[in-house]
């Protein structure tokens, strides 16, 4: 049993009559990299937030590191790197400034700072962008400034609230590159994602959450295999055909999804599933058979899509 | 592509009790950072101030009231002399006001700065205390700039003006205090500066016994003054530099009145930060 860093037992939130997070259930070990799934709203961040160890908890336990985030709110947060939904960088300093003076907040030695900076320019690949203001970034520098950010102080811990949300596909890819390395280099990792591509690159290990509830828990490809089928084949005839092909194509997999614009079959061999809708007469205008995703996961707990 | 130099992670790094004890200052000088980008504005601002009032109330005004009251003078010395350390307080409260309530505000709302301090080991209170810092450094130096200008002017006749330094600095640090703790509470920032500006500044400089005695105002008007911290720090700037006449009870009440002020101020603002960001 590898050492747990991060424990919630019936941890709960609450602002006023509206429950964030309802009493759920999760730990995280050592050196892995585990992941939040879920809609927007699902509570994903007011969890981060309190296992950041800066909003408290109504009710529940919660341990990190060893540590109740009620008491020890400071010591905790010393181990931890956070890089929060919104970037929250001080805009009117450079690139440069913005990671020394949050490397000081960490009691860290001036020239301690002064030589991760030059490893953290690199890593963010910033270099030079060093000494330009952080108004002047692009979304995707001002991300990854976010996360060299929080890496200044060696975090035992990094979490990472929707990293990637609003960046451009590349952006994106040189992103999951950077926290690639950093699981490699043995740091845990917590991530919350609404991208199930995401979660797919990144996680071991993920929780999927809904309405501040866990709806499943596993790896990724665990998960799919639990709630998925293998395959999954997607079919188009029209919006307005769809509803009521949807009862015959019913009868021909185990499980099928109607979404507004197409319908989801769900099976293990798309091709011959495909081959008997157009033996039955069918004729889809489109198809395309793929494998099953977390987001199939995603619609099957909740009967809902990951991005509405 | 530089390999990763060896981790020692944040466990070996980092000194817990360090920042338990120094947390604030690290805040102060991020703040002070911050602040040397607008150095020039800064300086500019403090002694372009006292320029323009020192000529257009000081010597203008003033040579007409010192003219028209003879050898009586105003409370018994020249209009200048008199007007001094009610000008030098009213720039140190101006400036710490700057330095304590737009990045407060800027902290919360704006660019949320405070959320990314609070999620290192800074506690709200050290946040906050932080902030309080800076701004007094700046008070600090507003404060001299402003006398340095007083001086080149020739309005400080008293050996003792400097005393309106320390007086000054007072008023600035308490009304900051209790500003920054308003601040700190403010969703909605558009209104209060609004009423700020208008309701609450003008009137108080103007009616502080700023440019003349609270006694010669309205007694129906005499308790803004009362309120004012510009007003209790004037009447000990007064009594320290030219021997303004005020007894010794008064004293303690413009001293306790100030101290109260930025105590509870200061003890406040730690408390609002506190819950603020927890929330």
């Amino acid at each position: 049993m590898s050492e747990s860093l991060i424990s919630a037992r019936g941890l709960t939130k609450k602002f006023g009559d509206f429950t964030a997070v309802n009493g759920i259930d999760f730990d995280v070990t050592k050196g892995e990299s585990f992941g939040l799934l879920g809609p927007n709203g699902a509570g994903k961040s007011t969890v981060m937030r309190m296992v950041g160890a800066t909003s408290q908890r109504n009710a529940g336990d919660l341990t990190i590191l060893g540590k109740d985030p009620e008491k020890n709110g400071p010591q905790i947060r010393a181990h931890l790197g956070v890089v929060p939904q919104q970037d929250n960088l001080d805009m009117q300093l450079s690139v440069t400034e913005n990671l020394y003076i949050y490397g000081r907040y960490f009691g860290l030695p001036r020239k301690f700072v002064k030589g991760k900076i030059e490893e953290l320019l690199s890593f963010a690949q910033l270099e030079e962008k060093r000494d330009a203001k952080v108004e002047s970034l692009s979304g995707g520098m001002k991300r990854r400034l976010t996360i060299a950010r929080a890496l200044v102080s060696e975090p035992e811990i990094l979490m990472l609230d929707e990293p990637t949300t609003g960046l451009d596909p590349q952006a994106r890819h040189i992103l999951w590159d950077r926290l690639f390395r950093l699981k490699e280099q043995g740091v845990t990792l917590v991530i919350t994602t609404h991208f199930m591509d995401e979660a797919e690159q990144l996680c071991d290990r993920l929780i999927v959450m809904d309405r501040g509830n866990i709806m499943a828990e596993g790896s990724p490809a665990s998960l799919i295999k639990d709630y998925s089928t293998k395959e999954v084949l997607e079919v188009r005839f029209g919006s307005d055909r769809n509803q009521e092909v949807a009862d015959k194509l019913r009868t021909m997999c185990d499980r099928i999804e109607e979404l507004p614009d197409r319908v989801l079959m769900y099976t293990d061999d798309g091709e011959s599933l495909l081959e008997k809708i157009y033996a039955s007469g069918l004729h889809p205008k489109t198809s395309l058979v793929r494998r099953s995703s977390l987001e199939d996961v995603f619609l099957r707990l909740t009967g809902r899509t990951l991005i509405e | 592509m530089s390999t990763a130099t060896l981790r020692q992670g944040s466990l070996q790094l980092i000194d817990a009790a360090k920042i338990r004890s120094r947390g604030a200052l690290y805040v102060a000088e991020a703040r002070i950072r911050i602040m040397m980008k607008w150095i020039v504005i800064i300086i500019g601002i403090a002694i372009a101030n006292p320029v323009l009032y020192l000529i257009s109330v000081g010597i203008g005004l003033g040579g007409l009231i010192d003219k028209s009251v003879g050898a009586v003078g105003v409370d018994g010395v020249k209009y200048l002399t008199f007007l001094a350390p009610a000008l030098l307080a009213q720039a140190a409260i101006q400036g710490t006001m700057d330095e304590t309530v737009y990045p407060t505000i800027e902290g919360f709302k704006w660019h949320k700065t405070f959320y990314s301090m609070n999620s290192t080991p800074l506690s709200g209170a050290q946040i906050s205390i932080g902030v309080f810092l800076a701004a007094f450094f700046r008070t600090v130096y507003t404060v001299l700039l402003y006398f340095g200008v007083m001086w080149a002017f020739g309005a400080l006749e008293s050996p003792h003006a400097w005393l309106a330094i320390p007086t000054s600095i007072f008023a600035g640090a308490s009304f900051g205090a209790l500003m920054q703790a308003i601040a700190a509470r403010l969703e909605d920032e558009n209104f209060f500066f609004v009423v700020l500006g208008r309701f609450i500044m003008m009137p108080l400089f103007l009616f502080s016994g700023t440019f003349f005695p609270l006694t010669s105002m309205p007694f129906f008007l005499q308790w803004i003054g009362w309120v004012s911290p510009l007003w209790h720090a004037t009447e000990l700037g007064r009594y320290l530099t030219y021997g303004h006449a005020i007894s010794s009870t008064m004293m303690w009440v413009h001293f306790l009145v100030l101290l109260t002020m930025l105590v509870s101020g200061v003890i406040l603002s730690a408390r609002i930060f506190t819950k603020r960001l927890a929330k």
